[in-house]
């Protein structure tokens, strides 16, 4: 008997053979030309994202992990789960001052400690790539030194965004930065803060995921 | 446990139907959720130009893609395997099923994690491994809800729409140990959040579907926003996804104009929460994600609709549900009436193709030939016209269609062959209006035919003299 393998390929090809599919060229013009005033790219990224409960905070180059501090502080964070390899972690461990959230750091298989991350875990803080005004939506590409889960496991997710990474369109950053030449294992867009509309379409945020975003924009 | 072991009876659509109509608290739940849907949507779209350029595009898309189907199969399983994913393939749901089982019990699996899948829906997956031992908890809020009364989802994006927060209330009470009557939303999310955190942590594989495939890169998309879908393909040591055969799109680019479309005719949102993209299992050094990754490929009939030039455009469905929304059918008997995995337009020409006319010849008769539904198809799906041409499939046998002209009736057959000669023959349509207009009227509402018609509208009335005749008189000459 044929694996099923070969009988589906075999039924799609003779099937198609039989009868060619029409097509239409895909004219990608309509996203293309959806463009947005540079100055007006993060108002709008703000906007979108506000209504979906995503908070922004200001802050500059100097000031950010000073900020940072001071606002989990301020949210009643006791821990914050960072990436100390990366450049943010650098700058985190170098400048976290005394008593503020505990500083814990993902430099180990989730396996060791997963019990810890998702009970004994308030805040998780992520670099990004950049923004997107089209739809508000950070772009998120973790890696070996910035793991996966420290955007979704802690309740609080605190996401750094350089106001001058700023896109058009998913469609734009795609194909600018050549992602198709070499996806990463996972790459993200993240909208707002976990949420559902499940029960009787009333809006809830926190089901699964972070209950807070916190947009901190650094100039 | 798991919903799709209810086992329904013979399928009758007929009587679910009419139940559903006499249940005011459904209707209510229904009418209220479709108008909203249907009013955020608009807003989405409210761009015509906008519109009509998307929907061209997604459309485009999506016939490229079945254009090089089995090329595009081919080039998704050799970049996936090069990453790492393990590609799986399956013709039947049995097969798929006793795919994944293996899979499981090799791995010594006794809790595996659900994000939304319609297609495991179609496998009826989580009875199958509850039949096994093993747990299969639904983690999308919605389809944690209709799995904890037991029953099916009522829409592919919505499952719960059905219910109120009332009904959720109560059920929460009643079900989840420690739990107290509230009717506040977030209360009840957090509740859920409570229980399921716990599964996320302690699941030995994470099951999801895929919204969409690139052949390109050997990349799975998944949209959605609770996190349950990411908790799933990230958490646990084990990720199996499963997808229909049609999901495959050809370059990495295809996919922003088709989540697009996706998530603002689902949804009315320009984009989920999460738009995860997943290319490869744990590499060396990453510190998180599943480490073995698996994409069960299901024909389950796919290859044959594949083969009919027109019943194919099936295939190019993105499962956003908004046909569902703007349907004067669904919006007042629920999903629940069709039982059946995909209610709704897409449903009554998509199940009757995959589980044959048999079995579900009634599906594509609920329908009022509206239009709405390919008004607002975000990839242009002619489903009126599908929906039509699988009522001639089921009265005359053929191959195109599983079980075609299972439902021919011969007093129907009969009725027809009478009507095309009295309406090809200018003698015998004289006789025939000569003899409605003189006598029709005496005939009574019970005959055999005119039951069916009399017993939810007014018998027709004949007029005395035929349109005919009126117009002779006003001199209007014969042609």
């Amino acid at each position: 008997m044929p694996d099923a393998r070969s009988t589906i390929l075999a039924k799609l090809r003779a099937g198609r053979d039989a009868h060619p599919v029409e097509t239409v060229p895909s004219d990608f013009t309509v996203l293309r030309d959806k463009r947005w005033d540079p100055a007006e790219r993060l108002e709008r990224i703000k906007r979108m994202m506000e209504a979906v409960h995503t908070e922004f905070v200001d802050a500059t180059e100097q000031d950010w992990p000073a900020v940072v501090q001071a606002f989990l502080k301020e949210a009643g964070a006791r821990t914050l789960l960072y990436a100390p390899a990366t450049p943010a972690g650098a700058r985190l461990e170098a400048e976290w001052a005394e008593g503020g959230p505990d500083l814990v750091r993902y430099d180990r298989s989730v396996d060791e400690f997963k019990e810890e991350m998702f009970t004994a875990i308030d805040a998780g803080i992520t670099q990004t790539l950049g923004a997107i005004a089209d739809t508000g939506s950070l772009i998120l590409w973790p890696s070996a030194e910035e793991p996966r889960l420290l955007s979704l496991v802690p309740h609080i997710h605190v996401a750094l965004l350089r106001a001058d990474a700023l896109y058009d369109t998913f469609w734009q950053v795609m194909t600018e930065n050549r992602w198709a030449d070499g996806m990463p294992t996972n790459a993200l867009l993240i909208s707002g803060p976990s949420k559902t509309a499940d029960i009787e379409q009333t809006l809830a945020y926190g089901v699964h995921g972070p209950k807070r975003l916190i947009v901190v924009v650094v100039r | 446990m798991a919903h799709a072991d209810i086992d329904f009876g013979p399928i009758n659509f007929r009587g679910a139907s009419r139940a559903a109509l006499k249940d005011p608290q459904l209707r209510a739940n229904f009418r209220r959720a479709m108008d909203g849907l249907m009013s955020k949507r608009a807003v989405q779209f409210a761009d015509s130009a906008e519109w009509h350029a998307m929907r061209a595009l997604g459309a485009s898309v999506r016939l490229r893609a079945l254009s090089k189907l089995p090329e595009l199969l081919e080039k998704l399983e050799e970049n996936c395997t090069r990453n790492g994913i393990t590609v799986h393939w399956a013709s039947t749901t049995d097969e798929a099923n006793a795919i994944v089982l293996e899979i499981m019990l090799r791995v010594d699996a006794r809790l595996a994690v659900k994000g939304k899948s319609m297609v495991s829906e179609e496998m009826h997956l989580n009875a199958f491994l509850e039949k096994h031992g093993i747990e299969a908890l639904e983690a999308d809020l919605g389809e944690y809800i209709v799995q904890l009364d037991h029953e099916m989802p009522s829409h592919i994006i919505m499952p719960a729409i059905h219910k109120n927060t009332k009904q959720i209330a109560q059920l929460f009470r009643d079900k989840i140990r420690g739990a107290e009557y509230t009717e506040d939303v977030a209360q009840l999310t957090d509740l859920a959040r409570r229980v399921l955190r716990k599964k996320f942590m302690n699941a030995d594989v994470g099951i999801s579907g895929v919204n969409a495939a690139v052949a390109e890169t050997g990349t799975l998309c998944l949209v959605e926003n609770e996190g349950n879908g990411r908790m799933v393909t990230t958490v646990p040591p084990v990720h199996i996804a499963v997808m229909g055969l049609e999901k495959v799109v050809e370059k990495l680019e295809d996919v922003p104009p088709v989540l697009s479309l996706l998530t603002r005719s689902a949804t009315a949102q320009p984009i989920t929460t999460y738009v995860n993209m997943i290319t490869s299992p744990r590499k060396a050094g990453e510190k998180d994600g599943p480490r073995e990754i698996h994409l069960v490929i299901l024909d389950n009939g796919r290859s044959k609709i594949y083969a009919d030039e027109e019943l194919r455009h099936t295939l190019r469905c993105i499962r956003c549900g908004a046909c569902m929304n703007h349907c004067p059918v669904y919006t007042r008997v629920g999903g629940h009436a069709y039982q059946a995995p995909y209610p709704g337009p897409i449903g009554k020409i998509l199940v009757p193709q995959m589980e044959g006319l048999d079995k579900r010849g009634e599906m594509p008769h609920a329908c009022t030939m509206c239009n709405a539904c390919v008004e607002i198809c975000p990839v242009q799906i002619p489903i009126a016209g599908l929906m039509n041409r699988l009522r001639a499939e089921a009265v005359h046998p053929g191959d195109a269609v599983k079980d075609a002209g299972s439902q021919r009736s011969m007093a129907e057959a009969l009725v027809w062959k009478g009507w095309a000669a009295t309406f090809s023959s200018p003698a015998a349509y004289r006789m025939a209006t000569t003899v409605l207009s003189t006598v029709g009227n005496a005939a009574p509402a019970s005959l055999p035919l005119l039951k069916e018609w009399t017993s939810v509208r007014a018998k027709p009335r004949f007029a005395g003299r035929t349109l005919h005749d009126l117009a002779r008189e006003k001199g209007i000459p014969d042609a």
